[in-house]
């Protein structure tokens, strides 16, 4: 780690005012200060804004305003999202361990970096991530953990949060705030695709902060809601892959499904043919199986990840199933 | 501001690099917390921070100004001797070498405290509720986040259902 300053503010305007070239914005620290000491970052400042206001409050419109520096732990269990949003609960607590969530917080957690162990070889390994233009070594190395969906042969590292594939089927809002105003962006819209800048993993812009996430009133399919993730070890890693979904029934049809899958992108990934496909449709498996492969279709497996497609068809299936079972 | 450890006031270091961990282990020489993969992936070095069970290698030594941190040191019985978790992890073998037990203490520690809230976990069945009864399903995806590489889990577990018995009694 090259030397750092510390700066800590309760306030939002000053925590903005704060950051300047080189500064970070610390939540937790819990990737950030990995990343620090690796060298895989660098900062000449890091201003913590884990002690700004932390509230979990209802909309005005029966949503939920969840501010950015709310702990992941305090968030899976606000008795609002347990009841109202399962799908968060279940996803937060299926992310990192208990001291982690603990102390990472909603922003950090969203903003935080691919764990492609590529990207953190700073002595051993390219990655465009790092060092645009140097290549990528995970394209033709170790790539089980890597994307199927929306790579690009500049990177192909995935997204590691749980909490966001939770958050893109819930249709959650991102509000920022920076030197050029407020604005909101849908969490969906967030993370961008690698293309040619893998570099670049946000809308965000320098200097802009992520004030909270506003979730909408629960719809139908979330009320009916669950975050299933598969993974090398039952507690305690990343997802290989993982889904997200909703369904809700009326007179033996699908009248609404959600589906978000984590583990096999850049950004978490909405199911959207699916969810087209499956309305009107009886809840059966073999539905749920055509509506999948309909967005499985795009998928480019590398040669150390092809099992994902199966993965996800057979877990989507499995989380509708009991979902359908449920509802009824 | 200062950092209260075991409560004992000390200062923040001057390089604001230092972790928790180092603060603890090469400052105050309290070389109980240890520092197994200093990266967030083992939990040998779990203390209390306000009560709550985290990661002091990922935690910078600033990041805890204003705050009580409790370290395996500060752990105590009732009586000022040895805690009813540590006597049940003596009692159940829930070591071997003994290098992830001061974080499997503290994180336990923690954990009791999560349940007594009626937190869930991802193994909850019922998120609404929380956990009505805890399995041991429910303890080891709890204390996921410490390893053990002696492979003592059966005994940790065993101890932490004692003490769970026991301070529910």
């Amino acid at each position: 780690m090259t030397p750092l300053r510390y700066a800590r503010t309760a306030d939002r305007a000053d925590a903005l005012a704060r950051v300047g070239s080189g500064a970070r914005f610390l939540g937790g620290g819990t990737n950030l200060v990995d990343l620090l000491r690796q060298n895989v970052e660098r900062a000449s400042e890091v201003v913590d804004i884990s002690r700004l206001e932390g509230a979990i409050r209802e909309s005005d419109g029966g949503g939920l305003l969840i501010d950015a520096s709310v702990r992941n732990a305090v968030l899976a269990a606000h008795p609002l999202v347990r009841r109202r949003y399962p799908v968060l609960s279940r996803a937060l607590l299926a992310g990192a361990s208990a001291q982690i969530r603990n102390m990472a917080t909603v922003g950090g957690n969203i903003l935080q970096r691919t764990r492609c162990m590529y990207f953190y070889d700073v002595d051993g390994a390219r990655c465009n991530k790092r060092q645009p233009g140097a290549g990528c070594d995970a394209v033709g190395g170790f790539n089980r953990y890597h994307a199927i969906l929306g790579a690009s042969d500049q990177c192909v590292a995935t997204h590691p949060s749980d909490m966001c594939v939770a958050l893109a089927m819930l249709d959650a809002v991102v509000h920022l705030s920076g030197p050029g105003g407020d604005r909101s962006v849908p969490l969906v819209d967030f993370h961008v695709l690698p293309s040619a800048t893998p570099q670049v993993e946000t809308v965000l812009k320098p200097g802009e902060l992520i004030i909270g996430v506003e979730l909408p009133p629960p719809a139908p399919a979330v009320t009916h809601s669950e975050y299933r993730k598969v993974r090398d070890r039952s507690s305690y890693a990343f997802a290989l892959i993982s889904v997200a979904g909703g369904l809700a029934l009326a007179g033996g049809r699908v009248i609404e499904a959600r589906i978000a899958l984590g583990g096999v992108a850049a950004r978490p990934w909405r199911a959207r043919r699916a969810e087209t496909a499956l309305v009107g449709a009886v809840p059966t498996r073999d539905a749920f199986l055509a509506a999948i492969r309909e967005d499985l279709v795009d998928a480019q497996p590398l040669a150390g990840n092809g099992f994902k497609i199966a993965l996800v068809e057979r877990t989507v299936v499995a989380v509708l199933t009991d979902l359908a079972g449920a509802s009824q | 501001m200062s950092i209260r450890v075991n409560d004992r006031e000390v200062s923040p270091p001057d390089d604001a690099r230092v972790s928790l961990l180092d603060l603890l282990r090469e400052h105050l020489h309290l070389t109980g917390t240890k520092k197994g993969c200093d990266q967030g992936a083992c939990g040998a070095c779990t203390v209390l921070l306000d009560g709550s069970r985290v990661l002091s290698c990922l935690t910078l030594a600033a990041q805890a100004e204003g705050s009580d941190v409790r370290t395996i040191e500060g752990v105590t019985g009732k009586d000022g001797g040895l805690h009813v978790l540590q006597r049940a992890f003596i009692e159940h073998d829930g070591l071997q070498c003994g290098y992830c037990t001061p974080g499997q203490i503290c994180s336990a520690i923690g954990m009791a405290e999560e349940l007594r809230r009626g937190d869930p976990s991802y193994v909850t069945f019922d998120l609404a509720a929380g956990p009505e009864i805890v399995t041991r399903a429910e303890i080891r995806e709890r204390m996921s986040g410490n390893l053990c590489r002696c492979g003592a889990h059966n005994g940790i577990v065993e101890a932490i259902e004692d003490m769970l018995a026991e301070t529910a009694a």
